[in-house]
């Protein structure tokens, strides 16, 4: 097993730094064209020919394209102990908390829409652990576990998605909408692609800070989106700016294969993502978003890279999430095997194994940790449950950042100087 | 209302009903105001003869016309201070670059804003001075720049992002609404978003439907964005200012035809409130609420009202949103009546909203109803005479202020 988790060096074919001149111009892959998603053409072709087919996933285990890269050097592990129990930790947390999240909402504590992370927990702990408190990051509707990972409190995120003041945002952003500007966790977007050019814009500000303004800056900014988002024109649009000037942003695809029902197959002409990457002037990669010693290894080489001011890296993450779009989604479409297949994919479970199995940590060990977290969430509940709901008078703060912003009423005064205006009666 | 009626009786010979008769231009206009609601007059409404007598109007240059009302009024804050000629875009571009000065976390982006120098040369020789990356050329992709100004807001910039025509920003309205006017709410007023969104708009000389956009209604309801339209060079310069020092995010509306107004502004530096109206001819009789390219067919109207014995009140609003209700207030309070005059789209436009907010705040202070004359619900078409009858004509106003004060 253990050599399934080989390090896969993004230098195997062409390495991303280094002063090949034509290096952008060139594919990375972490193997040479496999079974993966580029197979899948020819099963999506037949389809078109038989639209009944079933619905099976023709994608093929990620495993496989480690299977061909099993080789003579894993000795040395990719991780150290420490490492390894923090990834855990944040993973396990992850995967808690929107258990808890499911739990809460079917017993009318929390409202809305609610996308939930289960089974992509490597592609948020595989980037975040490695980003400084400085960095960015962009995430999208389904956005609890990037928080956490950054390192908003569970307590925050919990309280925001019951809507009390005590949540990140005050209740007023909900579980689409979780921003901390303590953490530069720039939000949750909830449309399809908007949060694209905001982290472009965030990425421009630290090559703005460190060019213009002269001041010591190496922030980077990771965006994560999902398959869907690849279609859409404002991810080809920052592909291009963030490309052109050579802006430190990380673009991660979780590609989980499906946008709420629609197959990414069925809605994309060449389903490989990371391609796009060199189709603007980037280094495109692919990695096992199940894996997260991999998804490690990768953002390792694109933060890396982005920090020394070489510009972005677009990567493919392929995972898969064990629940519906949403907590409304019955998730009917998706094939049971398809499903049971990423199940017995865990890579929460696959983490336990390379660390039991590199002897880095002890069953007790993970136990501990699971307890704490649960625990942990436990507390985050009841700290929600026990804040309270906003009052009256926060509906018209924050409308307008300078006070202002509300104008001149008939007396002559700034409404927002109106007693009754913080208390949320005033006519407005 | 004594003093109104003074004023007509003191102009006798030019009271309403005579002129109407006198002027079979503005008759048909008159009756289908009889027929329609007496809120809200559309430009232009149905009538023939009043378009040839715009024909002849079109000869006469805007911009001398423009100047010579500035410069009869009294109320303006500059004309009698030493300071320094300026056309509009100029101005604009001086209040840009002495920001840029202030502060290095000013940048501008848009499309040719930098080595083209802006397609209203706003922005020209910034990039010079200021380097590529302050004053950054984009590729053309709306949504996608405007949300990067956003992000880089976020993270502590303070962009000014150009249209280069104000149209163009539809394709960033996502950004426009979702991010700029949200999420500073959203986000429970952690991030703030002091971004300058900035652009030529308004109906130009005949550039067909897309380029002669009235987007002003389009944005007004988008929560937590302020609106501001400039209309001289001193207020160009004041408000795009203020609007780059707001910590709110501000939409500055340009008119393409107001670019080359000349003005001389104060060589001191200023900075003008971006809540506040601008009282452009105080006067007497009736309240002319106006914004943009408008004030100028208004104090076109107002010289030939004057003639007549009129004495009205002409108030330029700038703050689009939201509204100096004091300034306009006090007027009504005055007045008594109201006229509005705009060159946006009358179904939920600026007059709309601003008809509301009169209605609700100085309801028992009117003795008429408050009228509207916005430009027609059609996309502007290119021809010069469609062109003309969609926006608000200077005679229009003269009819409206008549019917006004009858």
């Amino acid at each position: 097993m253990a050599t399934a988790f080989a390090p896969t060096k993004l230098t195997a074919t062409v390495p991303l730094h280094g002063s090949h001149e034509n290096r952008l111009l060139l594919p990375i892959r972490l193997a040479p064209p496999s079974s993966f998603l580029g197979s899948t053409r020819s099963l999506s072709l037949r389809r078109l020919n038989h639209s009944n087919a079933t619905r099976r996933s023709p994608v093929v285990s990620v495993q496989e394209v480690v299977k061909e890269k099993q080789s003579t050097n894993n000795t040395s592990l990719l991780i150290t102990k420490e490492e390894g129990l923090e990834l855990y930790e944040d993973m396990i947390l992850g995967r808690s908390f929107e258990d808890m999240c499911a739990q809460m909402y079917y017993r009318g504590k929390m409202f809305g829409f609610v996308h939930l992370y289960n089974g992509q927990e490597a592609v948020s702990t595989g980037f975040i652990k490695l980003l400084t408190k400085s960095d960015s990051v962009v995430s999208t509707y389904r956005d609890h576990v990037h928080a956490l990972s950054k390192g908003v409190s569970a307590r925050a995120v919990m309280s925001e998605l019951f809507g009390k003041v005590t949540g990140c945002c005050r209740g007023q952003g909900g579980s689409m909408h979780m921003f901390s500007k303590e953490h530069n966790m720039l939000g949750g977007f909830a449309f399809i692609g908007e949060g694209i050019p905001v982290a472009t814009g965030a990425a421009f500000s630290s090559k703005y800070r460190r060019e213009v303004l002269k001041q010591d800056c190496d922030d980077v900014t990771v965006a994560f989106f999902g398959d869907g988002t690849c279609n859409n024109g404002q991810f080809f649009e920052c592909l291009n700016m963030a490309a052109l000037y050579k802006l430190p942003i990380i673009f991660v695809v979780e590609n989980n294969l499906w946008a709420i029902g629609m197959s990414h197959l069925r809605a994309t002409s060449d389903p490989e993502i990371w391609k796009k990457g060199p189709a603007f002037g980037m280094p495109g990669v692919h990695v096992d978003g199940m894996d997260v010693l991999k998804v490690r290894e990768v953002a390792k080489e694109a933060v890396t890279r982005a920090r020394r001011g070489e510009g972005p890296t677009l990567v493919e993450c392929e995972t898969y999430r064990f629940r519906g779009h949403s907590l409304a989604d019955p998730d009917e479409l998706r094939d049971a095997a398809e499903k049971a297949k990423y199940a017995a994919r865990d890579p929460i479970a696959a983490l336990k194994k390379y660390l039991i199995e590199n002897k880095l940590a002890k069953e007790a060990e993970l136990k501990s940790i699971e307890k704490k977290i649960d625990e942990l969430v436990e507390e985050a509940v009841e700290f929600a449950d026990a804040s309270p709901q906003p009052g009256r008078s926060q509906l018209l703060e924050n409308v307008f950042a300078d006070p202002k912003g509300f104008g001149i009423g008939p007396d002559g005064r700034y409404r927002c100087e109106d007693p009754k205006f913080t208390e949320g009666t005033a006519q407005v | 209302m004594s003093a109104i009626l003074q004023g007509a009786g003191a102009a006798t010979a030019l009271s309403p009903f005579n002129s109407i008769d006198s002027n079979k231009l503005v008759a048909p206009s008159r009756s289908s105001l009889s027929v329609r609601s007496k809120r809200y007059i559309v430009a232009g409404s149905d009538s023939k003869s009043f378009g040839s007598s715009l024909v002849a109007r079109r000869s006469e240059p805007l911009i001398p016309n423009a100047v010579t009302t500035k410069a009869d009024t009294a109320a303006s804050s500059t004309s009698s201070k030493p300071g320094h000629e300026l056309l509009l875009f100029e101005a604009l571009q001086e209040g840009l670059e002495e920001e840029m000065d202030r502060d290095p976390h000013v940048c501008v982006m848009g499309e040719d804003v930098g080595h083209y120098g802006g397609s209203y040369k706003v922005t020209k020789g910034l990039a010079d001075k200021f380097g590529d990356l302050r004053v950054l050329d984009t590729p053309i992709c709306e949504n996608a720049f405007t949300g990067m100004g956003i992000g880089a807001a976020m993270t502590g910039l303070r962009p000014v992002i150009e249209g280069m025509n104000m149209g163009f920003l539809l394709l960033a309205f996502n950004q426009i609404s979702n991010n700029c006017g949200m999420l500073h709410y959203t986000s429970g007023g952690q991030f703030t978003i002091p971004v300058v969104i900035r652009g030529p708009g308004g109906v130009g000389r005949q550039l067909g439907a897309e380029h002669s956009q009235r987007l002003e209604s389009y944005f007004q309801s988008i929560p937590g964005i302020q609106m501001v339209a400039c209309s001289t060079p001193y207020n160009a310069k004041g408000l795009m200012k203020a609007a780059i020092r707001s910590e709110n995010p501000v939409i500055l509306f340009e008119h393409v035809l107001l670019y080359n107004l000349k003005e001389s502004i104060p060589d001191e530096e200023y900075i003008c409130n971006l809540e506040e109206a601008e009282m452009v001819r105080p006067g007497e009789h009736i309240t002319i609420l106006t914004y943009s390219r408008m004030r100028y067919h208004v104090m076109q109207a107002a010289k030939t009202l004057v003639n007549k014995g009129y004495d009205p009140e002409v108030i330029d609003i700038r703050s689009l949103k939201p509204f100096d209700l004091y300034t306009i207030g006090n007027s009504v309070k005055k007045t008594h009546r109201v006229l509005i005059v705009e060159e946006c789209m009358r179904t939920g436009g600026i007059g709309a909203s601003l008809t509301a907010a009169i209605n609700e705040n100085f309801h028992d202070y009117l003795d008429a109803p408050v009228m509207c004359l916005s430009s027609q619900d059609v996309p502007t078409p290119y021809a010069g005479t469609l062109e003309e009858w969609t926006v608000v004509q200077p005679a229009q106003i003269v009819t409206a202020v008549e019917q006004l004060c009858q």
